[in-house]
């Protein structure tokens, strides 16, 4: 039901291969290339393969355990996330309510708070390091990737096919497993696939929240490469990582299948409707509640510690942000750090949204497109170190010579963004009714007019759901950078990092004022994505 | 039907390029320092590749830079040992001319594998010998700082408790559940608490040592962020602890960093508890400017540097005649007898200690 993977006539082959080739000359050079030259480093010593270390770690039973323990978190976390977030994400697609839009970007933000931030609140809040405060901040992380990666897709659904459903007899659950659910499939997935991947290597909830017994693949690689520099057993680890990643992808990939049916997309504003109904009211005002508990409070307590000046409730902490530190060379002011996290994160989001929209593209027309989607993946389940390490090992020659330029800061934020981005778009290009296509091309619009009046303003959407996201990866993202060497332009996470390095009172009141900035900052850029209007469809 | 979609998303990729390298040439690479007045070493740019801790004021690298034309540009590049493990790495095509934030626990790596160019300045006269860990002189002590068991003075008045004084204090029933302490396996002070209680009891003791502190209820966390700000009971988190694993140098930075500042520090130190840690510099073998990293690191050993540390990075100087800033000789007590073991012995036993205190405290 999808289009055929047929060229268009006349195209020239350079440019019907320019979605295939952007994407992964990109991959290759700024993932495959590093990545293989650092597992070289440890796999051939001395240019001989040497494949020992594989079966060492294999049969380590402490690295098996750390293994299994790696996986099984980070499928419990995903489930946890799926149930607390698809109500969350049917809520916000189907209801229309005051502060709709606010909400829909206020749950974003956890999403680029520092691990070290968010586990302060959570100490506060009296939750001890253990699993459970894992798969707590792990649902607290992710809420939002389910909740926009599905509801994105919901709001466009069109409610008449279910309601049909339920004129012709069929129950309430019947009609919504019969028809909608598999309408959501592949956004189900994806906001799975997301969410596993981002907690299968997940470095600093492991580390803060679940105490100094716990370890998994990520914080073993980040032991064995930064601070044992065993270069072979990290290389065995990341092997491990990686067919780990493959398989879930694949697998990811084939319950999506070719099965994606073209659905009749309709305008959000189509779609949702106002609270009527007492039920209804429960619904809202339950998911309302869980937002406000599982997100607002913790939040909370960072802005409000953020005003608690020793002298009372002032901006106190947002003065010394300025001021702490000013003479030392690596001090940039708080102005200045928003500017270069804003600069990062354009970039960052251009990078993403320009290579993942190919992508996208790609995937969706070529036959080979699964495989394209499935590398595209990869770097969200690689350890930041052995990308880093390996930027570090393998772009140090002539024009790639990258490793000190504060452009490689954008590149790994969008590596970590593309997914996002080809994830979002492909369904809905799939879902695009091809009648609707070939209608208007019977009716003699050109190709481009076609895709300007028929396929952007459905994806316009998600265009912009997809650049909300990179925007907040990269404003948010420190694990990535943090074994990167970064020339003198810190961001906000970074600045909150330096704070926290010391003792005072000071210290830690501007640090929280730099996350309540950071806050602020991803919610004024959430609700920009937002009110860019796409045509009548893509309208919120 | 695709056709020209992907011709209108291609030539948007090309122009992304081009704007972003035309925002590389503008925006990357401007040097920390400042502009490079007259000297033998015009025009020089030194990259001092170091750890995310490392701060030095503006004016100290301006003032270098009048006298000797060299600009420095700082590159942090993650912990200490993150830090020289990229250095190590990158030893064919090296990312910077130094490496600042070489310390007694990771020498020995560092030396065995060749990173560094031989060195001997001329400032090193001014240094204690205690202060200076490489003998061979690829490393040149800059700074210390004593890794200690931190007090919460009010916890102990209001709980009219006293103030442990030794390792083995903290065993005793009194201080049960009091202490918090960073796992070694991944905290730089963790690690050198640990190498306090190996130096204290020996290869044969630390072990039991430890058992007795695990059957006295001691905390681990992970870093040093959780333990001072999440448990300690003088942090900002608010925590239940009194006893905290931090530096010699925190209850100055406890005042320093405090608005209003209180006139006597919060914290205390107990002295008894503390281990050495001496962090220097290394030329980078392969660098192109062996002349001006030189001078760099002379520059780093004079009064001027050495009195700037102390209030940028909470360390000491090395240099016997750097005068030290109010805010240190009034609120912080430095060991007479701080723990000191040998770098090749922390070297060759790191991974093995870790371990072993791992099964004997985490399992």
């Amino acid at each position: 039901m999808t289009a055929p993977a047929r060229p268009a006539a006349g195209a020239t082959p350079l440019v019907r291969w320019i979605p295939v080739v952007v994407p992964v000359v990109f991959l290759v050079t700024f993932f495959g290339y590093p990545v293989a030259t650092i597992l070289g480093r440890g796999l051939w010593p001395g240019g001989q393969l040497d494949l020992s270390p594989l079966g060492d770690v294999v049969g380590d039973p402490g690295l098996r355990d750390v293994a299994w323990f790696t996986l099984w978190q980070a499928a419990l976390s995903t489930v946890l996330a799926l149930a607390v977030g698809l109500p969350g994400a049917y809520v916000l697609a189907r209801y229309r309510f005051p502060g709709r839009s606010i909400v829909s970007a206020l749950i974003v933000v956890p999403f680029v708070l520092p691990t070290i931030v968010v586990a302060s609140a959570f100490l506060a809040l009296g939750v001890e390091p253990s699993l459970g405060a894992i798969l707590l901040a792990h649902v607290f992380f992710n809420y939002a990737v389910v909740v926009r990666v599905v509801g994105g897709l919901w709001a466009h659904l069109d409610p008449h096919q279910e309601e049909a459903a339920r004129v012709l007899g069929a129950s309430r659950v019947r009609a919504f497993a019969g028809v909608t659910l598999p309408a959501l499939r592949p956004a189900i997935l994806a906001a799975a696939s997301i969410t596993f991947l981002f907690t299968f290597t997940s470095f600093g909830v492991i580390l803060v929240l679940g105490g100094p017994t716990r370890s998994t693949l990520e914080t073993e690689i980040y032991r064995q490469t930064a601070q044992l520099l065993d270069l072979r057993t990290a290389a065995a680890l990341s092997i491990l990582q990686l067919v780990a990643v493959v398989v879930l992808v694949v697998v990811a990939g084939r319950f999506q299948g070719r099965r994606a049916v073209a659905l009749g997309l309709r305008a959000t504003a189509a779609t949702a409707r106002s609270v009527g109904s007492l039920g209804d009211r429960a619904l809202l005002g339950a998911n309302l509640a869980l937002m406000l508990a599982l997100l607002g409070v913790p939040i909370a307590v960072l802005v409000a510690r953020s005003f608690a000046t020793a002298n009372g409730p002032s901006f106190g902490f947002y003065r010394a942000l300025g001021e702490l530190r000013s003479g030392n060379v690596l001090f940039v002011p708080p102005v200045d750090a928003i500017v270069n996290s804003l600069l990062f994160a354009t970039v960052a989001t251009a990078i993403a949204l320009m290579v993942g929209g190919l992508a996208a593209f790609a995937v969706v027309r070529h036959r080979k497109g699964r495989a394209l989607e499935a590398a595209l993946a990869l770097p969200l389940g690689i350890s930041a170190v052995t990308v880093g390490f390996g930027f570090l090992i393998a772009l140090d020659e002539g024009p790639l010579d990258l490793r000190t330029s504060w452009i490689i800061v954008p590149i790994s934020h969008a590596l970590i963004a593309i997914p996002f981005v080809v994830w979002l778009i492909a369904p809905i290009l799939r879902s695009i009714d091809p009648r609707l296509r070939e209608a208007a091309a019977v009716l003699g619009a050109s190709p481009r007019r076609v895709w300007r009046e028929v396929d952007f303003p459905i994806v316009g959407r998600a265009f912009a759901i997809a650049g909300g996201f990179a925007f907040a990866i990269s404003l948010g993202e420190f694990g990535a950078t943090l074994f990167i060497a970064r020339p003198e332009r810190p961001t906000l996470p970074v600045v909150i990092y330096r704070l926290l390095g010391q003792p005072g009172a000071q210290n830690f009141g501007a640090a929280m004022a730099a996350s309540t900035i950071l806050m602020a900052l991803t919610v004024v850029a959430i609700l920009t994505a937002e009110r860019v209007r796409v045509g009548d469809i893509g309208t919120f | 039907m695709a056709r020209r979609v992907p011709s209108i998303l291609g030539c948007a990729v090309v122009s992304c390029l081009l704007a972003s390298s035309a925002l590389m040439s503008t925006f990357g690479g401007t040097p920390a320092g400042a502009v490079p007045a007259a000297g033998t070493h015009d025009g020089v740019t030194l990259t001092l590749v170091t750890h995310d801790s490392f701060a030095i004021s503006k004016s100290v690298l301006r003032a270098f830079a009048r006298e000797t034309g060299i600009t420095v540009r700082v590159l942090p590049s993650g912990d200490a040992g993150a830090a020289l493990n990229q250095v190590i790495l990158t030893k064919d095509a090296p990312l910077g001319d130094l490496l600042f934030g070489v310390d007694n626990t990771f020498l020995s790596r560092a030396l065995d594998e060749k990173v560094f160019e031989r060195y001997r300045s001329p400032e090193l006269a001014r240094v204690p010998a205690v202060f200076r860990i490489d003998a061979t002189h690829h490393v040149t002590p800059i700074d210390h700082g004593d890794v200690c068991i931190n007090d919460d003075k009010a916890w102990f008045a209001e709980h009219k408790v006293a103030v442990p004084r030794t390792l083995d204090d903290l065993t005793k029933p009194a201080y049960k559940g009091r202490l918090v302490v960073e796992n070694p396996a991944t905290s730089s002070p963790g690690l050198a608490f640990l190498l306090a209680t190996v130096d204290r009891y020996g290869e044969d003791g630390w072990r039991v040592y430890w058992e007795r502190l695990r059957a006295n209820d001691v905390k681990v966390v992970s870093g040093w962020e959780q333990a001072y700000n999440g448990e300690f009971s003088a942090g900002e988190g608010g925590g239940d602890r009194p006893l905290v694993v931090s530096y010699a140098s925190s209850p100055a930075a406890a005042v320093y960093f405090s608005d209003p500042r209180p006139t006597k520090a919060p914290i205390g130190t107990v002295l008894d508890t503390c281990f050495r840690q001496t962090e220097g510099v290394g030329i980078l073998r392969g660098t192109e400017h062996p002349r001006a990293a030189r001078r760099l690191v002379d520059f780093m050993l004079s009064r001027r540097f050495q009195e700037d540390v102390p209030l940028q990075m909470f360390v000491f100087p090395v240099r016997d005649d750097a005068r030290l800033p109010a805010v240190f000789t009034e609120f912080t007590d430095v060991p007479t007898h701080p723990a000191i073991l040998p770098p090749s012995a922390i070297g060759s036993h790191r991974e093995q200690w870790i371990d072993e205190w791992t099964a004997a405290v985490l399992r």
